[in-house]
């Protein structure tokens, strides 16, 4: 059913009292128009990627700093020896340096001896030595050593004075293999660091979803409520901190559908109070007419006063009765196929201007529609008191197939008059209840309470049909209301028996 | 003809008002604001036509129209407060024969009970009797017999069953037999017919689930036939 915005229906109430808002303060510290489910995806892959980050960052310095210097004393302990052996080599034979250097082991080696630079290696010569380095060991003859860019790679010189025969030697051990080793902690750490950041932010959607499922339930039956289904309730759950939301929630719709239902009784209980004492007035005027012609004249005036408004007492009470079946979303369409013209015909004859004409299309005189006559035709009936009210001359009614389609499925009753028209912005306003309409100065007397095109408009929904207004375009001032139905196709549904009005809401 | 109509109705203003609405008709109004006065007061001075509001203190009126139908087939108007609840298949289920809304026109009340009261269609020469295979009408007399045996029927029952016969194997949509029968124009509720004739083959079929006299036509309406 649908419902009205309250907005619409209490709006001084509504307009001047402030609204409590409770702001949402859930990872707040990011701005608040990336979504919740992102806020938290953000934090949860952020977090991994920080921790991961860290992590790798000091596996790599321990790993780093022990392993080098491991190696470097390793380095520095050999060449120790090994400078020993040249030492020795150089003790024994002065002459031959080249064959002290080749003698063992893989390492390059630099020896200064008697003003001549020897290496065993083209890749490490002098230049190679760092001038410090270079300083420190043959200038101060103390041992040294130094980490430096070689060939592309890092390399380890160890400078070491062979005092027994006047000599330095250098020694370069090069550092690619521990930088390999290094790489590979590296490269497993990124890896390991990437794959973190990429389950935590798996975790972050696992449990954004979960988090916002509720929400969006909670939005769901929200919509639900306001849509009119007063009988939606959340889940219950095991969950604590859920629990309260849902509870809250149900309580307050709980609340909200209490208070609908006593308006709706209330306006239905009055109503239903006021049918008896007019049931008594409607047939003590009736006797009193019947002898109208034995009354004073102004006795006469008096009871054409009375008898009016009786009627017309018992047309606003009908109509209070219809909005509050409305509210209570108590109302059981009696639905049955109409022939759309023959419909309109018998709705016209019972409206207070029975010889209104229909302009139709002989396409047009065949249609079918699925409703509740009674309740429809008030609508049309409603529609053309309404056109009268305003216009004073002679509504006329116009079938035609709906615009914007080739299928057929839906036809346009339309209301036209030939009236003031209708002000801007009061298309949607006139379908209010007790809205008079910005020409309500143009009203005739005070005729109609204001609910006659509230009530069409809540007939014409449960049709599932559409009603509108608008300003005619034929260049003639005046005002049309559309009606637009399904046609209905026989055909297309399982015949049945001559259809039995059985009461459907 | 004085027609002579009990209205049961415990508010006694609309009470007092409705009857002196239907004795402007030039009609005898009796008044009961009870169910059980009702059941007393018909006993001792029978009605032509029974009006009930369905709220009543003590015995509600569904229950004062099936004792009233129990004990006669006068025709029975019901008076609901709405037309869209259960309320008018419910009266109707329990033997009422047409309803009305509160707040009701007298004049409308009067032009019901008139309709109700009409006599059935006088049948034509040399055909008093109409024979529709173990079913056999005869309306002059207002007797129905089924298998020989005579069927019971309500004077709204029997006025159906004759619109029905009057035709045979013609096909009456609900529309005429509202118009036919009850009076009503293009809005009456067809809901009256629908029970009728439930009611009326539960009286004249000999296995109203599967009902051979008074038959359903898809769509149209229904059918007397043998």
């Amino acid at each position: 059913m649908k419902q009205e915005n309250p907005e619409k229906r209490a709006p001084r109430y509504r307009r001047t009292r402030a609204r409590r808002i409770i702001r949402n303060s859930a990872l707040s510290f990011l701005p608040r128009r990336i979504g919740l489910r992102h806020r938290i995806l953000i934090s949860f892959g952020a977090g991994a990627m920080i921790l991961s980050a860290v992590l790798a960052i000091t596996t790599y310095g321990f790993t780093r700093s022990s392993f080098v210097q491991q190696r470097e004393t390793a380095e520095i302990n050999q060449s120790f020896a090994n400078a020993k052996r040249v030492q020795n080599d150089l003790l024994a034979d002065p002459t031959d340096v080249i064959g002290a250097l080749e003698q063992f082991g893989s390492a390059q080696r630099l020896v200064y001896f008697d003003g001549v630079w020897t290496s065993n290696s083209k890749n490490f010569t002098q230049a190679d030595i760092p001038a410090p380095l270079k300083t420190r060991v043959i200038t101060d003859l103390r041992a040294a050593n130094m980490i430096v860019d070689h060939a592309q790679s890092t390399a380890l010189i160890v400078g070491i004075p062979l005092e027994k025969v006047n000599a330095v030697y250098f020694e370069l051990e090069s550092l690619r293999q521990t930088q390999d080793a290094l790489r590979s902690v590296l490269i497993a750490l990124l890896l390991s660091g990437a794959i973190t950041t990429a389950v935590g932010i798996g975790l972050g959607l696992l449990v954004s979803g979960r988090t916002v499922k509720p929400l969006v339930q909670a939005a769901q039956a929200a919509k639900a409520i306001a849509q009119g289904r007063f009988d939606t309730r959340l889940e219950t759950t095991q969950d604590r901190d859920l629990q309260a939301l849902t509870t809250a929630f149900n309580d307050m719709v709980e609340t909200l559908q209490t208070r609908v239902e006593r308006d709706a009784r209330f306006t239905s209980d009055v109503s239903h109070e006021l049918r008896s004492p007019l049931m008594t007035l409607a047939a003590s005027a009736q006797v009193m007419h019947s002898r109208r012609d034995e009354l004073p004249e102004r006795s006469q005036a008096a009871l054409d006063l009375l008898i009016g408004d009786v009627t017309r007492f018992q047309g606003l009470v009908e109509d209070l009765l219809e909005i509050s079946r409305f509210d209570a979303g108590a109302i059981r369409l009696i639905k049955e196929p109409l022939v759309l013209i023959e419909f309109l015909r018998q709705a016209i004859g019972v409206s207070s201007l029975p010889r209104t004409d229909i302009v139709y299309e002989s396409a047009s005189e065949h249609i079918l529609v699925q409703g509740d006559k009674r309740r429809l035709a008030r609508v049309f009936a409603n529609l053309i008191d309404n056109a009268r009210i305003h216009s004073g001359g002679k509504p006329k009614i116009v079938i035609q197939l709906a615009n914007d389609n080739s299928t057929m499925s839906h036809v346009w009753v339309i209301v036209e008059d030939d009236g003031s028209g209708l002000i801007d912005g009061e298309e949607e306003k006139i379908f209010e209840r007790f809205s008079r309409g910005g020409s309500a100065g143009q009203r005739a007397g005070s005729e109609g309470a204001g609910l006659g095109l509230a009530l069409a408009a809540e007939h014409v929904a449960l049709h599932s049909g559409s009603i509108w207004a608008e300003n005619r375009s034929d260049g003639i001032r005046g005002a049309r209301f559309i009606v637009e139905l399904e046609v209905f196709k026989p055909n297309t549904v399982p015949e049945k028996s001559p259809p039995i009005a059985e009461a459907s809401t | 003809m004085t027609i002579r109509v009990l209205t049961v109705e415990d508010d006694e203003r609309i009470r007092a008002s409705v009857k002196l609405a239907l004795e402007d008709e030039g009609w005898v109004v009796y008044e009961a604001p009870t169910g059980e006065d009702a059941i007393t007061i018909f006993q001792s001075s029978p009605a032509d036509v029974v009006l009930i509001d369905i709220m009543l203190p003590g015995i509600d009126g569904f229950e004062l129209c099936r004792t009233i139908r129990k004990m006669s087939d006068v025709p029975i108007v019901m008076v609901t407060a709405r037309i869209d609840t259960h309320d008018v298949v419910a009266g109707l289920e329990a033997g009422a024969d047409d309803y009305l809304t509160k707040p009701f026109a007298p004049k409308e009340l009067s032009a019901r009970i008139r309709a109700l009261l009409r006599r059935v269609r006088p049948s034509a020469p040399g055909h008093s009797k109409l024979v529709f295979g173990n079913l056999e009408i005869i309306p002059d007399e207002g007797k129905v017999t089924l298998d020989g045996k005579e069927v019971p029927l309500t004077k709204t029952e029997f006025r159906l069953l004759c619109e029905l016969a009057h035709d045979p194997n013609g096909v009456f949509s609900r529309e005429v037999l509202l118009d036919k029968v009850w009076g009503h124009g293009y809005f009456g509720d067809g809901r009256l017919v629908d029970v009728h004739i439930r009611r009326l083959r539960m009286k004249v079929e000999v296995d109203p689930a599967e009902p051979t006299h008074v038959v359903t036509v898809r769509g149209l309406g229904y059918r007397l036939q043998s």
